[in-house]
């Protein structure tokens, strides 16, 4: 039964791959937005969170289909970055973390809203009368508060990430070796004679690490807690 | 020298105030609600007046006719509030540190063993903020300020969340500042006993506006209603 072949090990391999890469570079971007979000007041701020939210509520295969329409060789954002940049996401598995960013971002970007909308602004304030500026202020104080948060965040993120499929077998097809995921390997195995046995493996697999996220994010978050009352 | 004269309006509230002042520590005293919290926020860059004119020693931080002002973190001025606010992150000596990085000082061990000295703080660096008690919380605040190096102290109520007991513990140590430390204060408190013993000069506070000015005698009697 655990006798993992090398086409079960790629796939493993890539989704760790594209969730870590799709997570990291999410990350500081989820920062942003999740302050943007958290402290200020702007024109179209109603309409970025439900942008962020879409993916949630869109089926994944619409999403699919626009990063296709986008960022494929003959989208607008795709053949310019493919001219200029020579970045290709389409069936690339650079294409597959972009999938995976996208549709993770909403899971990514809560938690760490959430956890700067309860760092206390006092604290923020007495930083700035002792010389800190906003930038000092957001690193020294805001940050570290919100840590555990943004850990949480990446933590959801990435096991998200990791179980992408819809958008991703739409965006960047199901290529083994270049864009074949754990997700997208079932779905193949499914589908093959005799393929239940590994199709089986490859689901333990991913259930053991979607849980050891969540756990890792419960234990974050309980973190979060503690700091904030100064223990 | 502190000058102020400012107006601003709190939704229905309006604090119109002008004073002046060479004093060590100047006392703003007043019902809770007379707007004096608002009027050093004021003084601290936190709030911005709708009209008027803050400086110190002759430079100006707030200046509505010319639509100047000077950002909190370029004030320097110290501000101890009345709920402490130390950073539950760091422990006590990191946020006794935490002004002199922010404004890129040299350590001054001098200066460090000074103020430790003085608030009896020496033996509370290790700790965090969430082990301490309400007394020696407020002290690590003062000591926090005063490391910041700053041109003016703001206190806020400095003993109001502090219990009777408390209140004796923490009075002696402010005493000692205001002799020693050289740096003038304005010190906010609705208790006439608390000014008596603190401030050189006291500006009395009454919806919004300053009524009056003047030595400790400008205070109402001891148990006399505000």
């Amino acid at each position: 039964m655990f006798d993992i072949s090398p086409t079960e090990w790629t796939a493993i391999l890539l989704s760790l791959r594209v969730a870590t890469v799709a997570t990291l570079v999410a990350t500081p971007l989820g920062i942003a937005v999740g302050w943007l979000l958290a402290r200020r007041e702007f024109w179209g701020k109603s309409l970025l969170d439900a942008a962020i939210h879409l993916p949630l509520v869109l089926p994944p295969v619409v999403t699919g289909y626009l990063l296709l329409l986008t960022f494929g060789r003959r989208g607008m954002v795709g053949a310019w970055l493919a001219d200029h940049l020579g970045l290709v996401f389409a069936f690339r598995w650079t294409g597959a973390a972009l999938a995976c960013g996208i549709m993770s971002f909403p899971l990514l970007v809560r938690p760490i809203r959430l956890s700067i909308e309860a760092v206390d602004r006092r604290l923020e304030q007495a930083a700035a009368t002792l010389g800190a500026a906003p930038g000092q202020v957001f690193l020294t104080v805001t940050l570290p508060l919100a840590l555990s948060g943004v850990l949480a965040g990446m933590v959801l993120g990435f096991a998200k990430a990791l179980g992408e499929f819809g958008a991703t077998i739409t965006f960047v097809s199901n290529i083994p070796g270049e864009t074949q995921t754990i997700s997208s390997a079932i779905y193949s195995l499914i589908q093959t004679p005799d393929g239940d046995t590994a199709a089986l493996r490859l689901v333990v697999i991913s259930v053991l690490i979607s849980m050891a996220a969540l756990v890792a994010s419960e234990w974050f978050s309980r973190r979060a807690l503690l700091r904030l009352h100064g223990n | 020298m502190l000058r102020v004269d400012v107006s601003k309006r709190l939704g229905e509230f309006t604090i119109e105030a002008s004073f002046a002042s060479e004093g060590r520590v100047i006392g703003l005293f007043g019902a809770s609600g007379a707007g004096k919290t608002s009027l050093i926020n004021m003084i601290a860059g936190l709030l911005r007046p709708d009209r008027g004119v803050i400086s110190i020693d002759g430079e100006t931080l707030d200046d509505t006719s010319a639509r100047s002002h000077v950002a909190v973190y370029r004030r320097r001025i110290g501000y101890v509030f009345q709920d402490a606010r130390l950073f539950p992150h760091l422990d006590v000596r990191e946020n006794l540190d935490y002004g002199r990085r922010m404004n890129r000082l040299t350590e001054d061990a001098a200066l460090w063993r000074r103020v430790t000295e003085l608030l009896d703080i020496g033996d509370l660096l290790d700790r965090r903020p969430g082990k301490l008690s309400g007394g020696e919380r407020q002290r690590v605040a003062l000591g926090r300020a005063l490391l910041s190096q700053p041109r003016l102290l703001l206190l806020d109520e400095p003993l109001g969340s502090l219990d009777d007991e408390r209140k004796e513990e923490i009075l002696p140590y402010l005493i000692r500042l205001r002799d020693e430390a050289g740096i003038p204060m304005v010190y906010v408190s609705h208790d006439p006993s608390e000014m008596r013993k603190l401030a050189t000069q006291v500006a009395i506070i009454r919806h919004g506006r300053v009524t009056a000015f003047g030595g400790a005698e400008v205070l109402p009697a001891a148990h006399a209603p505000v």
